[in-house]
C-alpha cells in the first residue's frame, strides 16, 4: 500500500514496509526463496509499529488526530450505517456543511447521527469549511437532535473539528448562543446520547456535540480548551512552541481518562485510524453499540439527572 | 519560643474599592476627558462626557446592585489547583498566588446571597481584574454553588459576565466548566426560577458560549465587547479591518442577541423589576 502522506515519526515503519513489499515482489517474480527474510522484517516491523505507538508524544499525537488520511465522520456512516438518511439545514438560516446529521440504524438500532465534517482535499475543505462550523451547523444538529428525542431515537455524535469557526458572519448570527443553547439542551435530552471524539476536539466548537452520557475518544484523538498552536502564541507568546503547549495541554485520551474527562478510550488498529478504516469503524461500532445498550437500559429521567451530574463533579480545586 | 507566635488573627488589608488607580484625577480612556475621581465613583465608574463604561471590580458591582450589607458570600475557601503542573512562561501556580494577592479573591468571581431592594436574589459576580475573568474549575464550582443555592432557597439568579474566556492552565477541565454550568442551568430552568445573564466589558470565549447566552433575560452594559471569538483572531482569519462597532453590545442588540442595553445606574432598578414580573411579586410601594 502505498502511503503518501506519511507523519515523520512514521517514516521508520514506512520504510520497512516497503522493503517487505519488494521482497514480498521479488520472491513472487523469480521463485526466490526469501521467506527467512520476509519474516524477519515482518516481525521488526511489528516491533518498530510497537516501539513507536507505545510512546507517543502529545504533539505526535496531534499530528495523528490531524492526519490528512484519517476516517472522517462520512467514513464511518458509509461502514456504521449503510442506511444513513442525511438531513438538512437549520430551519431558521441556512445549511452548514461542516456539520453532518441524519438517521440510520447501527447494528440494528434506530439512531440520530451527527458529526463534524472535514474535506479531504483542497476543493472539499472548502465546500466543509474545513470542519469548522457556524450558527447554523449547531441549530441544524440540535434540531436533529430533538427529532430523535421527539421519536425516542438514541442521538450519537462524532467529534472532529479544529474550533468553531470565528468569522464575521458566525459572530453577527450568534455563534455564542448556538453553542451555549446546544450544551443546555443536549444536558438534558431526554434520549440517551453518546459522543465519540474521532479525530480534534476543539474546544467549544467541539463540546457543543459532546455533552453526552457517554464521551468516548478514539486512541488518537485529541480534545482541548484551545489548539496548541492558540495557546503557543496566546501563553508562550511564541507561535513556534506549539509542541511545548501540546504536551502541556495534556489533551490526549490518556491523560483526559485519567482526568475523567471522556468515559473511556477507543483503540484504533495499530499504526493508527488512518492505516485501516475498516478495522477503526468496526472498533467504533463495537464501543458505541455496548455503550448505547448499556443507556437504553435506563430510566430517561434518571439517565438525564446521571448526566447532569456527571458534569457537575467536573472540576479540580482545594476546598479548604 | 512560642510567645513570638501570633495568637490572634493578623490584620487584613482593606478590601480594595476600586481597580481604578489612586490620584485625584483621571483620565477616561475613551474621550480623554480628565475627571475628578469622587465624580467618576460617585457615577458608578460611567464617564460624565461619553458615557463610556469603565471596567469595575466584582467588589464595586456588588455594592451597586445590592442593599447595603444584605450580602452574604459563599465558595470564598475553594482553592485553585494546578493539577496539571501547568508551565508557559510562568507556572500556574504563581500565577494563582500572584492574582489572590493582588486582588484579594480567592477566584475570578463573587458568588452568594442578598437583595435587591428587598427581593432575595442569588448572585454571580465575574471579575475580569482576577486573571482575566478566566473560568477554571473553582469558578466553575463556585458558580455551581449559588445555582444550587438558588435552588434550595428559591431565589431569581443574576450572573455577571466579566471574562475573556477558559482558564487554559486547565485544559480541557477549564472547557468543561462550561457543560458543568450550563447542565445545572436546566435544573434552574425545570424550577421556574428566573436567571438574568448581565453582560459587560468583555463577555468573549466560552463565557460567551455558555451561560452568559443562557438567560431568561440578557441584558448588557453599554459598549461591552460580547462575542466567541476574540477580534484578532476574527482579524487574521478573514484578513481585514473589522467594522465600527462589531461585537459591541448595540451590535449584539441589533442582531437579536441581547434584550436590553442598561446604562449602569439602571442596573439595580431594572434586574429588580425584571425578577418582580418573572416571579409574580407587586410593584414595590413608591416612596
Amino acid at each position: 500500500m502505498a502511503i503518501q502522506t506519511a507523519l515523520d515519526f512514521e517514516q521508520p515503519i514506512v520504510e520497512i514496509e516497503r522493503k517487505l513489499g519488494e521482497m514480498r515482489a521479488l520472491s513472487d517474480g523469480t521463485g526466490l526463496k526469501a521467506d527467512g527474510e520476509i519474516a524477519r522484517l515482518e516481525k521488526k516491523l511489528e516491533q518498530v509499529r510497537e516501539q513507536t505507538f507505545s510512546k507517543l508524544s502529545g504533539w505526535q499525537t496531534v499530528q495523528l488526530a490531524r492526519h490528512p488520511r484519517r476516517p472522517y465522520t462520512l467514513d464511518y456512516i458509509e461502514r456504521l450505517m449503510p442506511d444513513f438518511v442525511e438531513l438538512h439545514g437549520d430551519r431558521a438560516y441556512g445549511d452548514d456543511h461542516s456539520i453532518v446529521a441524519g438517521l440510520g440504524r447501527i447494528g440494528g438500532v434506530h439512531a440520530a447521527l451527527i458529526g463534524h465534517q472535514k474535506g479531504r482535499d483542497t476543493k472539499d475543505n472548502i465546500y466543509r469549511n474545513f470542519g469548522m462550523p457556524q450558527p447554523e451547523g449547531y441549530r441544524k444538529a440540535l434540531r436533529v437532535m430533538q427529532t430523535a428525542e421527539r421519536f425516542g431515537l438514541p442521538v450519537i455524535t462524532l467529534v472532529d473539528t479544529p474550533g468553531a469557526f470565528p468569522g464575521l458572519g458566525a459572530e453577527a448570527r450568534g455563534q455564542a448562543e448556538a453553542i451555549a443553547r446546544n450544551l443546555f439542551e443536549m444536558a438534558r435530552l431526554k434520549v440517551p446520547v453518546v459522543s465519540v471524539v474521532i479525530g480534534e476536539g476543539g474546544s467549544g466548537g467541539a463540546l457543543a456535540l459532546a455533552v453526552a452520557d457517554r464521551v468516548l475518544m478514539l486512541r488518537h484523538a485529541i480534545y482541548s480548551v484551545i489548539s496548541p498552536e492558540g495557546c503557543a502564541s496566546i501563553l508562550f507568546r511564541d507561535a513556534s512552541r506549539a509542541q511545548d503547549a501540546a504536551e502541556a495541554l495534556k489533551l490526549t485520551a490518556g491523560s483526559l481518562s485519567e482526568l475523567g474527562i471522556i468515559d473511556a478510550i477507543v483503540d484504533e488498529p495499530l499504526g493508527g485510524a488512518h492505516r485501516d478504516w475498516d478495522g477503526a469503524a468496526s472498533s467504533l461500532e463495537k464501543a458505541v453499540l455496548s455503550a448505547l445498550e448499556e443507556l437504553l437500559g435506563q430510566d430517561p429521567q434518571e439517565r438525564v439527572a446521571a448526566r447532569i451530574a456527571k458534569f457537575e463533579r467536573m472540576g479540580i480545586f482545594d476546598a479548604d | 519560643m512560642n510567645w513570638f507566635r501570633r495568637s490572634q488573627p493578623a490584620i487584613k488589608p482593606a478590601e480594595k474599592k476600586s481597580s481604578v488607580p489612586d490620584g485625584l484625577w483621571l483620565k477616561c480612556k475613551k474621550c480623554g476627558t480628565i475627571l475628578y475621581r469622587k465624580e467618576v465613583e460617585a457615577n458608578q465608574h460611567v464617564c460624565h462626557n461619553c458615557n463610556f463604561h469603565m471596567r469595575i471590580s466584582s467588589r464595586v458591582y456588588r455594592d451597586i446592585l445590592l442593599d447595603e450589607g444584605s450580602f452574604k458570600e459563599i465558595g470564598g475557601e475553594l482553592r485553585s489547583k494546578d493539577f496539571l503542573k501547568f508551565r508557559d512562561t510562568e507556572d500556574y501556580h504563581k500565577r494563582i498566588r500572584h492574582y489572590e494577592k493582588r486582588t484579594g479573591m480567592n477566584d475570578a468571581v463573587l458568588c452568594g446571597s442578598g437583595t435587591m431592594d428587598g427581593l432575595p436574589v442569588a448572585v454571580a459576580l465575574m471579575d475580569f481584574f482576577h486573571f482575566g475573568g478566566s473560568v477554571g474549575s473553582v469558578v466553575g464550582e463556585k458558580i455551581a454553588q449559588v445555582i444550587r443555592l438558588a435552588l434550595e432557597e428559591k431565589r431569581p439568579l443574576l450572573i455577571l459576565s466579566a471574562s475573556g474566556g477558559m482558564r487554559m492552565q486547565e485544559s480541557t477541565m477549564s472547557l468543561m466548566q462550561m457543560a458543568k454550568v450550563s447542565a445545572l442551568l436546566t435544573r434552574l430552568a425545570d424550577a421556574k426560577l428566573p436567571f438574568i445573564s448581565l453582560l459587560t466589558d468583555p463577555t468573549t470565549g466560552g463565557t460567551s458560549a455558555s451561560y452568559a447566552m443562557l438567560g431568561d433575560v440578557i441584558l448588557a452594559e453599554p459598549g461591552a465587547l460580547i462575542g466567541f471569538a476574540g477580534p484578532r483572531v476574527i482579524k487574521q482569519t478573514i484578513g481585514e479591518d473589522l467594522p465600527e462597532g462589531f461585537q459591541r453590545a448595540e451590535f449584539l442588540l441589533e442582531h437579536g442577541f441581547v434584550d436590553r442595553i442598561v446604562a449602569r445606574p439602571e442596573l439595580k432598578q431594572t434586574i429588580g423589576e425584571l425578577f418582580r414580573l418573572l416571579q409574580g411579586v407587586p410593584a414595590p410601594e413608591k416612596v
